[in-house]
C-alpha cells in the first residue's frame, strides 16, 4: 500500500510492539518494551548511548527478532530505513543515483524528486565515497523516501552535524512526515532538537522509562533523572531555532505545527 | 615452431577457450569477491581441492565432481559456523582451509593407487585441457555467469548494506548463498585448469585492477573480465615463446596489467 497522505485518519495505527526483550551475553539490553506507532506521527526513542534504541529499532524493523514479545506492522505497508551507519567497501564505484535506487524500481523522474525533496539534486552523480555527513543523511532520506514509504524508521538520523545541520534534518524529517502522512520512528540521543519534532517521545534505558509528549516528559522524574537538568536551558534555547535557513536545503517556509509548547 | 604455426595447434586452442571461459565468469564474481572482502573464501575452497579429488576417485566419479561436491559442503559448513560461532570470519575461514588440506594430504596416503600430479594441481595445466574439462569449464561457469546476472541487483544491494537491503525488502540471506555456492562452482570447475595456489588470483587481480578504471559496478564487472582475457592472451603467448608455465604466466601478466592501471589517475 503506498503512503498516500491521510491526515484525516491519523489514528490508523502502523506499528505496535508488545513486551519485546532483548538479551545477549547475559545482558538484557531490552525489557519488556512496549511500542506503538500511528500514521502521521514522530516518535522518538530517546536515551543515552546504549540504551537499547538502536536494537528496539532493528525489532520494530524486524531486522532482528525479539527473544520475546511480538511486533505487528501493519501488512503489506512499505517501509523506508536510515540506518545509523554504512560502511561502503571505497573499492566499489557508485554514484548516489545508484545508490539510491539499488533496491528499487525508480525512474529518473522519482530520482530526481526525492534528491530535491532531500536538498540534494546537485549530488546526483557524485561518488558516495566523497559525501560528507550532513550530505550522506540527506542521500540515505532521499533513498529512504524512494520507496514511498508509510512508516519511516531514522537511526540517528543527525549524527555527526552540527546544530544548523541537525535542525535542517529534523525540520525535513517533519516536512516528509506532513507531505507524506507517514508515520516516523527515530532514534536519538539530541534531544533539544528531537523533543521539539516529536509527538511522543519514549524514553528508554533498557526499559521505558517513561513515555509521552515532549513536554510532559520533561517534567517527568525518570527522564530528569536519566538526563539531568543540563538539557533544560538547551531545549529553552534551541526550540525557537526551527526558522534558520540552511543553505544546502530547500527552506522550510512554513513550518509543521509544533506540537511542543514553547517554555 | 613459430607462434603463428603453435597457435593453430589444438591444444592452444582448448587452453585459449577453456581461459576464456574462465575468465568471462571470475571477472563478475571476482568483483564480489572484492567488494564483499572475500578473498580468503576463495583460497579456503581452493585448500579443499585435495580432499575433493580424493573423494572423487573413492567415489569412481570425475575429480571435478569431487572437487565441487567438498567445495559445496564446505561452503554450506562455512555458512552454519558463521551462524552459530563467536568467531571471525577469517579465523573460521583459517580453520576449514587447513584442516581440509590436512585431511586431503591424509586421504591421499590411503590411496595408493591414485595417480595424482601434484604440480599440476597446485599450479594447474593450461595447455593439457581436453574436450571433457571444457565442457565442465564452459557449462559450470556459464550456468554460474548467468545466475549471477539474475540476482545481480539484489545481490549488490547487499553487497553495498545488508541490512538496509532486508529492511527494503531484499531477500538478503537466499541471495548470498546462491552467490557462495556460485563461488563454490566456478572454483571446482576451474581448479583443474588454474590449480589451487592460482584460481583466487584470477578472481582477485583482474577485479582490483577494473577498480581504478571503471564509474559504475557494472562496468568494472565488465572490465574485469576483459582484463582476465587480456591477461589470458598475454599470458599464453609468453608461456609458448618463453615457455613458461601457462596459468602462472596469465596470472603474473594479469599483475602487471593490475601495476600498469596504477599509472593512470583515477576515475573516480
Amino acid at each position: 500500500m503506498p503512503a498516500s497522505p491521510s491526515p484525516e485518519t491519523p489514528s490508523e495505527t502502523l506499528l505496535r510492539g508488545s513486551a519485546l526483550t532483548f538479551r545477549r551475553q547475559g545482558l538484557t539490553i531490552l525489557d519488556a518494551v512496549d511500542l506503538t506507532l500511528q500514521r502521521g506521527e514522530i516518535v522518538t526513542l530517546i536515551g543515552p548511548n546504549g540504551a537499547g534504541k538502536s536494537t528496539l529499532l532493528k525489532i520494530a524493523l524486524g531486522l532482528l527478532a525479539p527473544d520475546s514479545g511480538e511486533v505487528w506492522r501493519a501488512s503489506g505497508i512499505r517501509i523506508g530505513y536510515v540506518p545509523q551507519k554504512l560502511n561502503i567497501n571505497p573499492a566499489m564505484p557508485l554514484t548516489v543515483r545508484r545508490f539510491i535506487t539499488l533496491s528499487a524500481a525508480a525512474s529518473i523522474g522519482d530520482v530526481e524528486n526525492v534528491l530535491a525533496a532531500t536538498g540534494v539534486s546537485f549530488l546526483i552523480d557524485a561518488s558516495v565515497h566523497t559525501l560528507s555527513g550532513g550530505e550522506w543523511q540527506r542521500v540515505l532520506l532521499a533513498r529512504a523516501l524512494l520507496h514511498k514509504p508509510a512508516l519511516l524508521f531514522l537511526d540517528e538520523p543527525a549524527q555527526g552535524l552540527d546544530i544548523s545541520g541537525q535542525d535542517a534534518i529534523y525540520a525535513l524529517i517533519r516536512r516528509i512526515r506532513d507531505t507524506t502522512g507517514c508515520g516516523v520512528l527515530l532514534a536519538s540521543h539530541d534531544l533539544h532538537l528531537v523533543m521539539a519534532s516529536s509527538n511522543r517521545v519514549l524514553c528508554l534505558n533498557h526499559h521505558v522509562c517513561c513515555t509521552g509528549h515532549p513536554e510532559e516528559i520533561r517534567h517527568d522524574p525518570a527522564y530528569q533523572s536519566l538526563f539531568g537538568g543540563i538539557n533544560l536551558q538547551q531545549l529553552a534555547f534551541y526550540q525557537h531555532h526551527h526558522d534558520h535557513e540552511h543553505p544546502l536545503c530547500d527552506h522550510e517556509r512554513h513550518h509543521a505545527p509544533s506540537r511542543s509548547s514553547q517554555p | 615452431m613459430s607462434l603463428i604455426e603453435t597457435l593453430q595447434t589444438p591444444f592452444v586452442w582448448h587452453a585459449l577457450l577453456g581461459g576464456l571461459a574462465i575468465a568471462l565468469v571470475t571477472g563478475p564474481l571476482g568483483v564480489f569477491i572484492v567488494w564483499r572482502r572475500m578473498a580468503y573464501f576463495g583460497d579456503t575452497l581452493a585448500h579443499s581441492g585435495l580432499l575433493g579429488v580424493c573423494l572423487g576417485f573413492l567415489l569412481g566419479l570425475s575429480p571435478t565432481i569431487g572437487v565441487l561436491i567438498v567445495c559445496l559442503a564446505l561452503a554450506s559448513l562455512l555458512a552454519f559456523l558463521q551462524a552459530r560461532e563467536r568467531l571471525a570470519a577469517d579465523t573460521l575461514l583459517g580453520l576449514l582451509a587447513h584442516t581440509a588440506l590436512a585431511l586431503g594430504l591424509v586421504a591421499l596416503t590411503f590411496l595408493e593407487t591414485l595417480r595424482f600430479d601434484l604440480a599440476a594441481f597446485l599450479f594447474g595445466d593450461l595447455l593439457a585441457i581436453d574436450n571433457l574439462d571444457l565442457l565442465w569449464v564452459w557449462g559450470g561457469g556459464g550456468i554460474a555467469l548467468i545466475v549471477l546476472i539474475v540476482i545481480w541487483k539484489p545481490l549488490l544491494a547487499a553487497t553495498v548494506d545488508e541490512a538496509l537491503a532486508r529492511a527494503e525488502g531484499v531477500a538478503t540471506g537466499r541471495t548470498q548463498t546462491i552467490f557462495t555456492l556460485l563461488v563454490a562452482t566456478v572454483i571446482a570447475c576451474a581448479i583443474k585448469i588454474v590449480g589451487v595456489l592460482l584460481i583466487t588470483a584470477l578472481l582477485i587481480i583482474p577485479a582490483a585492477t577494473a577498480q581504478r578504471l571503471a564509474r559504475s559496478p557494472e562496468q568494472m564487472a565488465v572490465f574485469a573480465s576483459i582484463i582476465g582475457i587480456v591477461a589470458l592472451f598475454g599470458g599464453m603467448a609468453a608461456s609458448l615463446t618463453l615457455d613458461t608455465p601457462a596459468a602462472a604466466s596469465v596470472v603474473t601478466c594479469a599483475t602487471v596489467l593490475f601495476a600498469l592501471s596504477r599509472i593512470i589517475p583515477s576515475r573516480h
